[in-house]
């Protein structure tokens, strides 16, 4: 579905990511974990189009996604769930979810209102919040709205940035349930965290991202049981 | 003042109020996709009624007009093409600059064309002198036209932006760029779009007024001043706010030369808009809040 190879990318002179490769098969959870400014957030707005690609490539169902415009990337089926939920917030919850299905209508396939329905079924909440502006809602449910319009496109991969952020443990639980529930439906998601514990429990597979680099990849329960996992990013402390 | 003097009085300022609401959405609707205020805005209405003039000469008016208003959104849409859309994340000082330059090569362009000359549009009904009565008032049925025509495009904009899907992903444009770029939606061309747009109703307004205001190569900048004091007086990117800021700025003006001389007319929206910069910078109907999270 999705592979990199030999990445590099950053911000004008400075390089974010360093020769990083990685892939991500259909079906799958993958996560990527690291701490603060090892890169992750740059990775996937490189998959995204947002930060331009310095050399290596990106494939995404068989295409390379070099000098691909944003927009194209999302219409081909790969939708990103900002860090910071990024909600229209003068918006209501309905529009939000409307503007998440831009690239349906603009294929003509219709079926917008079906896939809201989908959406109201998959966050019952935003049901009762249909008419409410997308500002006024709590965290946890601008969390879901972000999801939802992400979801609304259709995408085969849809990756996810620091969903858990800032949010109760109870609605962090609620909202991994939810991605769990998104693979089970034949989805493919890559889930970026930094809440590692979570995100592995959860994944099939984890890449470690520290300053740019992997430094470790594998099975999520291998990485559970790695003991420089544990200590770095479990807050366990090794015998 | 005798009730038909204030009547008098009273529409004249409607008549100018409602051109400043329409310049003032102007630019609310680039503010809102860009972030920039677009001070060739005047240059728009300018262009709509000087075009609409050249061509009535082999047209009739209804059909100068359309050809005006079509060709100012064209020149809208190439401003933006040629100077604004391969910019890549500007700085909004950098992107004000552009827009100052923008206007002054409009009007000297302008200049080369039409000259110094002053000339207007003949009315749509009857000519100068032509005037209908309300509630004992003489009101030259352009000034109607202007009121009309004006209120028609503010209504209809508002349900361009409400209810039309376009209208909705410039909102969401608006709203957020980057969460709209993930949606799929090519921000550029919503960008391209809120050009034309506002070169559209800046357009239409230039025609409409040109019988009763005249128009020549320099109305522009006035305009614009005037049109920015009503934007940051009911707060930027807010155009309903811009209608009941415009008015007032045009009621007020109109009034003043009741009581002071004529020559102080210009002089009120440019106090107003210092005072309102020092006192209220978010605008009468804005929050403090929503200004602060503003770039400009």
């Amino acid at each position: 579905m999705l592979k990199i190879r030999n990445l590099e990318a950053g911000y004008g002179k400075l390089r974010v990511l360093k020769r990083i490769s990685m892939h991500v098969d259909p079906g799958e959870i993958v996560t990527i974990i690291g701490a603060n400014g090892a890169g992750k957030t740059t990775l996937l707005q490189t998959i995204t189009g947002l930060v331009k690609i310095g050399s290596g490539e990106i494939v995404f169902k068989e295409k390379n996604l070099q000098k691909v415009s944003p927009e194209k990337i999302v219409a081909s089926g790969c939708s990103l769930v900002p860090e910071g939920r990024q909600v229209f917030s003068t918006m209501t919850v309905e529009e939000n979810l409307i503007l998440g299905g831009y690239v349906l209508a603009k294929k003509g396939e219709g079926g917008i209102d079906q896939e809201i329905k989908r959406m109201y079924e998959l966050f019952p909440v935003l049901k009762e919040r249909e008419k409410q502006l997308a500002g006024t809602l709590s965290g946890g449910e601008q969390q879901m709205l972000a999801m939802g319009r992400a979801l609304m496109a259709k995408p085969s991969l849809i990756m996810m940035d620091e969903p858990s952020t800032g949010l109760a443990p109870l609605i962090v639980k609620s909202i991994f349930q939810v991605i769990l529930r998104l693979r089970e439906e034949g989805n493919t998601v890559l889930l970026v965290e930094q809440n590692a514990k979570a995100a592995l429990g959860i994944a099939d597979r984890g890449y470690v991202l520290e300053t740019g680099k992997i430094i470790l990849q594998g099975a999520a329960e291998d990485l559970l049981r790695n003991r420089d996992v544990q200590r770095a990013y479990l807050g366990r402390e090794s015998d | 003042m005798t009730p038909e003097l204030f009547i008098q009085y009273l529409f004249a300022g409607i008549t100018y109020g409602i051109i400043y609401a329409i310049v003032a959405i102007g630019f609310n609707i680039i503010y809102n996709t860009t972030g920039i205020i677009n001070f060739a805005q005047g240059e728009f209405v300018m262009l709509g009624g000087m075009i609409a003039i050249t061509m009535h000469s082999v047209m009739p008016i209804p059909l100068a007009i359309v050809a005006a208003v079509v060709i100012t959104m064209v020149v809208g849409a190439l401003i933006e093409m040629v100077f604004i859309r391969w910019l890549e994340s500007p700085s909004v000082l950098r992107m004000i600059i552009i827009t100052i330059g923008i206007s002054i090569l409009a009007r000297e362009v302008a200049l080369h064309i039409w000259g110094e000359s002053v000339r207007a549009l003949p009315y749509f009904i009857g000519n100068e002198v032509t005037s209908v009565s309300i509630l004992g008032a003489k009101i030259s049925p352009q000034v109607l036209w202007v009121i009309g025509v004006c209120s028609l495009m503010v209504a209809g904009l508002s349900l361009f932006f409400k209810f039309t899907s376009l209208g909705r992903e410039m909102r969401a444009c608006a709203a957020n760029r980057r969460a709209a770029t993930l949606c799929g939606i090519n921000t550029k061309n919503m960008v391209t779009l809120s050009f034309v747009l506002s070169a559209g109703i800046g357009a239409v307004a230039g025609c409409v007024m040109s019988p009763i205001t005249y128009s020549d190569y320099s109305m522009g900048p006035n305009l614009a001043i005037k049109g920015f004091t009503v934007a940051i007086l009911g707060g930027l990117g807010n155009s309903v706010a811009a209608v009941t800021a415009g008015l007032l700025l045009g009621i007020i003006e109109a009034f003043s030369i009741s009581v002071l001389p004529l020559a102080f007319q210009d002089a009120i929206a440019t106090s107003i808009l210092l005072l309102i910069l020092f006192v209220r910078p978010h605008g009468l109907f804005g929050s403090s809040e929503a200004a602060s999270l503003k770039e400009f």
